[in-house]
């Protein structure tokens, strides 16, 4: 290779590199200022401590408040309970909605698009009536059923875009392979979209565990309801100065399981961006 | 396995797939479905593994109507031209499904598959994914899958398509030469009439849904019933010319401006008297022959062994196939000799044969 042609072959890595710096200062500045007694600008002065993490034996913001760990099993609850519904609920649409002509279908795939583009805040009132009358304000519950909601038509589109990438032909040689409609469904096609069930259970696990509108409009102050994000909003307060170690440190406390999950499903979502279904189809 | 279809008719509201075909299959037979694309074969082949149910009309296994049989007690193997292997099985696994499904033992079902697959030539591939399979490979593990259960009846549906010219021509006697060796009966659909004449014992020539012809390759070719029949069967395609008949000393003459032919009376009498007819000549009836009709050349197309002229006389095309060595070219002056004793005549609103009906 000539000395020009690797000078040029750099230059995505340049560009790639330049654009993902933000974001990797953005993280470096997290671990930074979660482990250091004082930060300037992005550089730690001080000694390396641990007391940011304090929060984790006792709540910084005195009795009355929940602990740390009921906050983060709250967040879990959610986020488990979104991950499971929506990927659930949305496979079984998606396939109706792929593979079944019944009256209405257009309009339902015309519907759930339009209410994916709809701006949520919009409807914030709505449902805070709604919640009141059911009884589920200020519940877990409550606000899983409504972030369920708004991750649904997303899930339902995502869902039924893969199993349309299932050929007829695969579920017809399985049915004359002797398959029951139902072995079809479980042994040949969810196999096949494992990828696109792996994304979605990702991302419906992230919206749920980072989701702050939601928690903080449906539930009062930080409560025995609160989630994470809502939790580290205490840290900002009108009449005492900010302590952006302790908030660093939630933060990072609050990515772990996020990056757990994405290790465990990269194989997959690399798979499924490599163009899903390949082979035989 | 014998097959029979009776009135066999599939609708999608207005839509006609497939219209009221009759046909039957003797056990063993080799029948290639050949029609043009959107005629309605892979409806009827999917018709017969159960999984369209027909609008009206019967199909009968053996004698016993099978319309209301789901595919799995069908007794059937299939393979696709899409291969429809299953991605996240081994090669193993798939061939082994259809016996797994059956609750087969286990060692029986390692046994069998085994066998398949060195029949197939892939007992090597056992572990491999389709995706990491050539093109022949996937197909040959497809065709593993659907012999494996030993079926009656084997459905193909374009199963060649996808392969290159070489490998197509290969698998094409492999295909023949197992039916041949198993006494499978099969249906095999393709739109390449090569494949249809070499492999069919009958060939059943669909177009629009309905059923044009139903006989050996033979006759298929010689005999066409329609218009359609000959203008899809041989290649090049048969060359069609309107024509006039009138009597000339007890001889039949076919005539046109510019072409005057003798036709030989068994042919003619049948013909004759019916106004305008529309006359059928193969290419390879056609030679170049210097007592024969003046025409020009319109244009050369060298095809490795001959040479593939298209001639005119007047403002009629005819195609006839040529020696390189006689070095025609565009422009030149030919004259045409026509072995008329071979050719066809059609009435021109029915599109039938006035010869073969
Ligand atoms: N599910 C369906 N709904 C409506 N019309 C259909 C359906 N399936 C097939 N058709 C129509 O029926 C006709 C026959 O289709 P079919 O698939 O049997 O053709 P084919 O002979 O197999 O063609 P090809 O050689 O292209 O595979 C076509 O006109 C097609 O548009
Ligand atoms: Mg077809």
């Amino acid at each position: 290779m000539t000395l020009k042609k690797r000078i040029w072959a750099g230059v995505p890595y340049l560009i790639l590199v330049v654009s993902v710096l933000p974001m990797f200062i953005g993280y470096f500045w997290l671990l930074i200022s979660s482990f250091s007694t004082q930060t300037e600008g992005l550089l730690p002065v001080g000694n390396l401590t641990l007391e940011h993490f304090s929060f984790l034996r006792e709540s910084p913001f005195g009795r009355g408040y929940p602990s740390i760990w009921r906050v983060t099993f709250n967040t879990f609850l959610i986020a488990s309970f979104m991950t499971i519904t929506v990927v659930l609920v949305s496979a079984l649409a998606g396939y109706g909605l792929s593979r079944l002509s019944f009256p209405g279908r257009k309009s339902f795939l015309s519907l759930t698009l339009i209410l994916h583009a709809f701006p949520s805040v919009t409807l914030l009132i709505g449902i805070f009536f709604v919640l009141r009358a059911l009884g589920l304000y200020n519940t877990i519950l409550g606000v899983a059923l409504v972030m369920v909601g708004f991750e649904m038509p997303f899930g339902i589109w995502l869902m039924k875009g893969f199993f349309d990438n299932v050929s007829w032909d695969m579920e017809r040689a399985a049915l004359i392979d002797g398959a029951s409609r139902l072995q079809v469904w479980w042994q040949i096609i969810l196999p096949t979209i494992k990828p696109g069930m792996a994304a979605l259970a990702l991302f419906a696990f992230i919206s749920g565990w980072n989701a702050w509108l939601i928690p903080k409009t449906f539930t009062i102050g930080a409560g025995q309801q609160a989630t994470l994000s809502v939790y580290l909003q205490n840290f900002q307060s009108d009449t005492v100065a900010v302590d952006w170690g302790a908030v660093t440190a939630v933060g990072l406390f609050q990515l772990i399981p996020v990056a757990i999950f994405f290790i465990f499903t990269q194989d997959l979502l690399l798979n499924m961006y490599a163009g899903g279904s390949k082979g035989g189809a | 396995m014998k097959v029979e279809l009776e009135n066999l008719t599939k609708k999608w509201g207005d839509v006609i797939g497939v219209d009221s075909i009759n046909l039957d299959i003797q056990d063993g037979e080799f029948v290639v479905f050949l029609g043009p694309s959107g005629c309605g074969k892979t409806t009827t082949l999917l018709m017969v593994a159960g999984i369209y149910k027909p609008t009206t009309g019967a199909i009968r296994f053996d004698g016993r109507v099978v319309n209301q049989v789901a595919p799995k007690g069908r007794n059937i193997g299939m393979v696709f031209q899409s291969y429809a292997l299953y991605p996240h099985m081994t090669v193993y696994q798939n061939i082994s499904y259809p016996l797994k499904l059956k609750k087969t033992p286990k060692a029986e079902i390692q046994e069998r598959a085994q066998r398949v697959a060195d029949i197939m030539g892939i007992g090597h591939l056992m572990d491999r994914k389709p995706a990491n399979l050539s093109g022949g490979q996937q197909q040959r593990v497809a065709l593993g899958r659907a012999l494996v259960k030993e079926p009656g009846l084997l459905l193909f549906d374009e199963p060649l398509s996808n392969l290159d010219a070489r490998l197509r021509l290969s698998m094409r006697s492999e295909i023949k030469r197992l039916q041949v060796d198993l006494g499978i009966t099969s249906i095999y659909v393709t739109h390449d009439q090569v494949e249809a004449m070499t492999m069919a014992d009958r060939i059943a020539v669909i177009n629009d849904g309905q059923l044009h012809a139903y006989d050996t390759p033979a006759e298929v070719y010689d005999r066409p019933r329609t218009l359609f029949i000959a203008r899809f069967i041989g290649n090049p395609p048969m060359n069609f010319t309107e024509v006039e008949f009138s009597q000339i000393n007890g001889a039949y003459h076919a005539r046109r401006e510019g072409l005057e032919l003798v036709i030989p009376a068994d042919r003619a009498e049948k013909a004759v008297g019916k106004g305008s007819v529309m006359m059928g000549i193969r290419p390879e009836d056609i030679i170049v022959d210097s007592k024969g009709i003046p025409g020009e050349i319109h244009g050369v197309e060298p095809l490795g062994r001959d040479h593939l002229i298209d001639a005119k006389i007047r403002d009629s095309h005819f195609y006839l196939l040529a020696d390189p060595s006689l070095s025609l070219k565009s422009g030149d002056t030919v004259k045409l000799g026509f072995n008329t004793k071979k050719s066809q005549f059609f009435d021109i609103k029915s599109e039938r044969s006035l010869l073969w009906n």
